[in-house]
């Protein structure tokens, strides 16, 4: 539907558009303050950072600290612990908890049975499913001092003790259970990029005699690697939010050195000290990192691969 | 053509094949050994060592308790509840929203576009959500799970690429024909995303019934906490003293043991029987979101 050719002002459009568009503005009303509601207003609520808030006198009449909180935080006994920690656990879950879907994604690719692919995907898939607190539950089962892992390990002269109460463990505790629920999910969205290249692409490089190896190397890697560097990108902005979750249903008084992360500490603090503009500057903290770390890592993609999320 | 396969091949071959056999073992042991706990007697899981391939001392014992357990009984209801009532509303907005981002030649399209998707990046974190619900009046109340929860982003974003993929033509003679928006959305679009749909429903039942998090933050009464809640207290918290009550103190370490295994098998043999039947749903989920991203 064209208009005339005739000039119109902004005004105009806003207002053709709106007797228009009368109907589907008011159709998405409801999402929109679903938006609004749960989302814009706790980001304008992340102010009382700046604040000594309290309930009782609410956002506006708190009194403004400016940089305190975040201060008090830096100079905290708990900072090093906690930043370190998040650090650690994320930079080794990246590590490893990325490249696996990526490694069995191209190893599943070459199978050579289809069925056999589709039961190994299928069986693989599963533990994406099964619930945090249930797998956390067979976490602290099997690493108890009686359990599974804890009796498996010791098959390799580990000692049999509650490996939950060893801080040192807890890294890999946390990485490898990551790996085991979200290899399969993970490797889905590179099986689909793996499978949508062109069969020709193979098949002139089989006629030139390039084994399966270097078939891999020179055509699956560089076709998904769009994905892959998207994909870290988008992993990018949660560096520093390792999953509260987790942490918050694994941890206990003995590990926490090694355990705490910002977003437990900021959970421990907040929700169940109460102490809520402190809480939320930790919080904020973390926020603003992890942006700053998406636009830094898109930055560099774009750069180098000319690949970037916007 | 025929392709000469290299002993090097060969070998890769068995291996591939061998490690994934591997890893499927790897993946599905841990639910064998719980189904198999669940189904033994505690003081004899006590004292096993290694592999448990079938139950030790058979006896049904553990999922009697567990399912006359007022608590878990409660937690069913109540994830129920906010099960079919998250669904419902998860669906119908998501569909307006995505309906909305897939319409064409609206001004605000792209601004209100940004400003959804902006969500995905930052936020303001879990205090000022809490202070907004409570602000709400909404503390312990399962409302507040339920709202907080009512729209999924990605799964709107899939939602809208498969709504991009209907022919517009259709939606033109919908126009011409007199529909107006609420007509195109349920009579044509929907009908003809069903797939879509399917997958998002999928998505959004399984983040319900698998909630604990929210719920634990914003309800106060025991009686209102979904089936995750109660069995975090039972696995996490050792909460098992309301089902061993009948039982001598020197039992009840052991028959709380192979309690909690019975009590992860109910909570998460719905999952694990409906997954089968529904798996190339999930995965057509990721396919229509990856040609987006």
């Amino acid at each position: 539907m064209k208009y005339s050719t005739t000039q119109k002002t902004f005004k105009d459009r806003i207002i053709s558009d709106f007797k228009k568009n009368k109907t589907i503005y008011l159709l998405v009303l409801p999402v929109i303050l679903f938006y609004i509601i749960f989302h814009y207003i706790p980001m304008y609520g992340v102010i009382i950072a700046f604040k000594k808030f309290s309930l009782g006198k609410g956002i506006l009449a708190s009194e403004w600290i400016g940089f305190e909180h975040f201060r008090s935080f830096f100079k905290s006994v708990y900072f090093k612990r906690v930043f370190f920690n998040t650090l650690r656990i994320s930079i080794t879950n990246i590590l490893f908890g990325f490249s696996a879907p990526i490694i069995l994604a191209l190893l599943i690719n070459e199978l050579r049975s289809k069925t056999y692919s589709r039961i190994v995907q299928t069986v693989t898939y599963l533990p994406h499913f099964i619930s945090l607190v249930v797998i956390c539950g067979m976490i602290v089962d099997f690493t108890s001092e009686n359990g599974v892992i804890t009796n498996f390990l010791s098959l390799f002269g580990m000692e049999k003790t509650n490996l939950l109460r060893v801080p040192e463990y807890f890294t890999d505790i946390y990485v490898v259970s990551e790996i085991w629920q979200g290899v399969g999910w993970g490797s889905i969205i590179y099986l689909a990029a793996l499978t949508s290249i062109d069969t020709s692409l193979h098949e002139a490089a089989t006629i030139d005699g390039a084994g399966r190896w270097k078939q891999v190397w020179a055509i699956d890697i560089p076709c998904i690697l769009p994905t892959i560097v998207t994909l870290l990108v988008l992993r990018m902005g949660s560096v520093m939010s390792v999953g509260h979750e987790k942490i918050i249903l694994l941890y206990n008084s003995l590990i926490m050195e090694k355990a705490d992360v910002i977003s437990s500490f900021v959970y421990r603090k907040g929700l169940l000290e109460s102490n809520y503009s402190y809480a939320t500057a930790v919080g904020l903290f973390n926020s603003v990192i992890n942006m700053m770390l998406v636009i830094i890592a898109n930055a560099i993609s774009r750069k180098v691969n000319d690949i970037s999320l916007w | 053509m025929k392709v000469k396969v290299s002993l090097q091949q060969k070998c890769f071959d068995i291996f591939n094949v061998v490690f994934m056999f591997i890893l499927m073992i790897i993946m599905l042991y841990p639910m064998i050994h719980v189904i198999m706990a669940s189904f033994s007697d505690g003081n004899m899981l006590l004292v096993h060592e290694g592999l448990l391939l079938w139950p030790k001392g058979f006896n049904l014992l553990a999922y009697q308790r567990a399912l006359t357990n007022p608590a878990i009984l409660n937690g069913y209801k109540v994830t129920l509840f906010i099960l079919v009532a998250g669904c419902t509303l998860n669906m119908l907005l998501t569909a307006i929203g995505a309906y909305f981002l897939s319409s064409k030649d609206i001004l605000w399209k792209n601004l209100i576009s940004f400003f959804i998707v902006f969500t995905m990046f930052f936020s303001g974190g879990m205090i000022p959500l809490y202070l907004t619900v409570h602000k709400l009046g909404l503390i312990n109340s399962l409302w507040s799970v339920i709202l907080v929860g009512a729209i999924n982003t990605y799964n709107m974003i899939i939602l809208k690429t498969g709504f991009n993929n209907i022919p517009e033509s259709l939606k033109e003679s919908a126009i011409i024909d007199g529909a107006g928006h609420i007509t195109t959305l349920f009579r044509i679009m929907i009908p003809l995303s069903l797939p879509t749909l399917a997958v998002i429903l999928l998505y959004y039942a399984v983040g319900h019934w698998n909630a604990w998090f929210n719920a634990a933050i914003f309800l106060n009464d025991s009686n209102k906490y979904p089936l995750q809640l109660v069995l975090r207290g039972i696995l996490l918290i050792n909460d098992t003293a309301a089902m061993t009550q009948d039982v001598a103190d020197t039992e009840t370490w052991a028959a709380g043991e192979s309690i909690k295994y019975a009590v992860i098998v109910i909570a998460t043999m719905p999952i694990l029987c409906i997954y089968p039947f529904l798996q190339k749903y999930f995965v057509k989920g990721i396919m229509i979101g990856a040609v987006k991203g």
